[in-house]
């Protein structure tokens, strides 16, 4: 009793310092996280660094950098949309931890109009060595060669669903193996414009659906002109950017999104379109692709992540870019989780304003606007490690995926889907209860079900005459239990003992 | 007490207990005799609920992963079994509160004993349930989902044919007095939290009074 007294005095004890004391405890805040099975967040070692930001200045250049838009890598070259100074920087990654300028495009032979460009926003390169520039305010898409004399233009759509009234304004570009080019334009939210090769405008691609909500829809039945005119009208989304995977497949991001829809998993801000315009990003894993879960005010940041560009690197893993709190959201082909990390402030590896992502290899490229700076950050050995798992198991090494997961969780403890990863290959090497110990820590129940259902048969094959025994004794006991009642009961009711 | 005593008590008890089967199995005869015949005891009732609070708790420790995941970080031990008990004992009374104002025959003893009896199926079912949940693939976790709902359904049930007996009502009224009695629970929770409210900002008051006058000296 005396010690429970003195424990609970202990406990208010403690809880008074918690009380009057503050105390900036913000031990476990990292720079890099991700989301468990719960949805907690849980910090992990960083899985990119920072290999280099480059400004103006680090490359050398007289005139600083002007609200840059677009950022394309080919190569081990690196396209940038000078934006402001109506410019284009060809740059070359030379070596990890330097970038050069090439040469500035800032205009071209040949064409019929204006041979300069007028705030390029974006930029891509084909494999065949073509530059396809948007030229915004000029209204026009350019295909230069690479000794930058025209080839062709790509102008506004000259068709009957497009309001020709409105000035085209192409603001991002993709374009695909084939030559074709797939635009995001201002005010343009029936999808993407997809012009064929020849330039011909054949079509929009991919128009979201719309979702409305039935209320809304039964008051606008009742309300009159000037109301309708008032409430917010029922149109698909506009896109915010594209990236042309290596398939061939393009991924597309929108940061026009609800808040409460992408509570309940209807909004869908990053997609990946097939030819016919459908979303066929895999969702599997236990959260929405969605940035961050949760969305506090801290730092003066409000509202959910608004992923303003997706790239994809060549073993299917995707990275999303939130312009709101500057973070970059890694997510594997089945939708989990890798990493997510970055932030907003004047360091290293955190942003201002980003506006634009794209890869080389495995290091990430983030183009920040408003600081002027392009930043490489490149994997640790963590992020490495975690990449090389993937890669292995895609590619059916599931001993040394397996391995690989091994040396992922000496790193990291908290990250599940090494545990998970393990559990997959020890599942493939019929080790099904050590697999069940890796699925159960994890709560990956699916997982845990498949390995329990194997590890059961096994069982069962190995204590089938238990099992036999078991079931006899069950189905036999009652019985006999009955029939030694039953012949008690005759002794006793006798005639022989009955009549002394 | 002589010896002789405790263990015709004892034996009263265990006949006690193992009238709850009886009552799970003819609720309306089980009931009626509960009280009537004084063939229920008190110490069986506490039994009873003690082993729902038990399997409550060896429910969430030993579910299979298949069937429960549970959020450790989340779980106060406390809170969770006062999340079963203080509904049940609000059901008691204010069932009780509620049929001495509409000629019920039951007295708060008996109510509460009937509805320990009432959720005997509860315990029963889930022992074995727990062992079952551990041998249970995803595909065939319908069973343990259906069983359980099934128990909790066997709960209702006995709990409405409980208060009918008890009270010596129609079914009808039975039904009516349930609804009741749920309004009854939500108007002494409401007062509960006004009361709770009403404290610490009596307590609060006092203190920053304290502190004044320590600030002042």
């Amino acid at each position: 009793m005396k010690k429970a007294m003195k424990r609970l005095g202990a406990l208010a004890a403690a809880a008074v310092m918690a009380v009057s004391t503050p105390v900036a405890v913000h031990a476990e805040e990292g720079y890099t996280y991700n989301y468990d099975w719960w949805g907690d967040v849980q910090y992990s070692p960083d899985a990119y660094r920072v290999a280099g930001v480059f400004t103006a200045k680090e490359l050398g250049l007289d005139v600083e950098l002007s609200s840059p838009e677009g950022l394309f890598v080919s190569g081990n070259m690196v396209y940038l949309c000078d934006t402001g100074n109506n410019r284009i920087l060809e740059l070359e990654r030379k070596d990890q931890d330097s970038l050069e300028v090439v040469r500035i495009i800032d205009s071209f032979r040949g064409g019929t109009g204006s041979s300069t460009f007028s705030g390029p926003t974006d930029v891509a390169v084909t494999e065949d060595g073509y530059l396809f520039v948007a030229d915004r305010n000029n209204g026009r898409i350019l295909k230069l060669d690479m000794d930058l004399n025209y080839v062709l233009e790509f102008t506004k759509p000259v068709d009957a669903t497009m309001d020709q009234t409105q000035s085209f304004l192409p603001r991002k570009i993709s374009t695909d193996s084939a030559g074709r080019v797939y635009c995001v334009a201002t005010n343009v939210n029936k999808g993407l414009i997809k012009y064929e090769a020849d330039g011909r405008f054949s079509g929009f691609v991919g128009a979201s659906k719309v979702i409305y909500n039935w209320t809304d829809y039964i008051w606008k039945k009742f309300a009159t002109k000037e109301q309708r005119e008032q409430l917010e009208s029922f149109v698909p989304t506009e896109y915010d950017n594209l990236y042309t995977d290596s398939e061939g497949f393009l991924y597309v991001c929108t940061t026009n999104v609800a808040e409460a829809a992408l509570d309940d998993g209807t909004a869908e801000p990053i997609r990946r379109l097939n030819m016919m315009g459908n979303d066929i990003l895999v969702r599997n894993g236990e959260w929405y692709v969605i940035g961050d879960l949760y969305w506090g005010e801290g730092g003066g940041y409000e509202g959910p992540s608004l992923i303003t560009d997706v790239t994809a690197l060549d073993n299917d893993v995707y990275v999303g870019l939130d312009k709101v709190r500057g973070r970059l959201f890694v997510y594997d082909s089945q939708g989990r989780i890798l990493f997510a990390f970055g932030g907003n402030g004047n360091m290293d590896g955190y942003f201002k304003q980003p506006a634009a992502l794209d890869h080389m290899g495995r290091d990430l490229l983030v183009l920040d606007s408003l600081d002027r700076s392009i930043t490489i950050f490149t994997p640790t050995r963590f992020g490495a490690m975690v990449y090389q798992a993937i890669e292995q198991f895609q590619e059916g090494d599931y001993e040394e995926s397996g391995e690989t997961w091994r040396e992922v969780l000496a790193l990291n403890g908290n990250y599940d889907l090494a545990y998970i990863g393990i559990g997959r290959t020890l599942l493939r090497q019929k080790e099904y209860h050590e697999a069940m110990e890796y699925f159960r820590l994890k709560w990956d129940y699916e997982n845990y079900s498949k390995a329990f259902k194997q590890y059961r048969k096994e069982w069962v094959e190995e204590h089938i005459l238990l099992v036999i025994l078991v079931v006899f004794g069950v189905l036999c006991v009652p019985l006999g239990i009955g029939k030694l009642k039953a012949i008690k009961r005759e002794i006793d009711t006798a005639d022989i003992f009955m009549k002394q | 007490m002589t010896p002789l005593k405790r263990k015709e008590s004892f034996e009263h008890y265990i006949a006690t207990l193992k009238y709850s089967l009886y009552c799970m199995t003819h609720p309306l005869d089980g009931f009626w005799d509960l009280t009537h015949e004084k063939r229920g005891s008190l110490a069986a009732a506490n039994t009873i609920l003690v082993l729902t609070l038990l399997a409550r708790i060896m429910n969430l420790q030993f579910t299979g992963i298949v069937c429960q995941q549970v959020y450790w970080e989340g779980i106060n031990i406390f809170l969770y079994l006062a999340s079963v008990l203080f509904p049940f004992l609000l059901w008691c009374v204010g069932n009780w509160a509620l049929t001495t104002l509409f000629d019920g025959k039951g007295t708060l003893k008996q109510v509460y004993m009937a509805s320990c009896y009432a959720i005997a199926p509860y315990p029963l079912f889930q022992f074995p349930l727990i062992i079952l949940s551990n041998v249970i693939t995803v595909e065939e976790r319908e069973f343990y989902l259906v069983l359980g709902s099934l128990s909790l359904a066997w709960c209702a049930v006995l709990m409405i044919a409980a208060m009918m007996e008890i009270h010596e009502y129609k079914v009808s009224k039975t039904i009516l007095c349930t609804i009741g009695t749920i309004f009854a629970m939500l108007i002494m929770i409401f007062i509960l939290l006004l009361f709770f409210s009403m404290i610490s900002q009596g307590i609060a008051y006092f203190v920053s009074l304290y502190r004044e006058i320590m600030f002042r000296m």
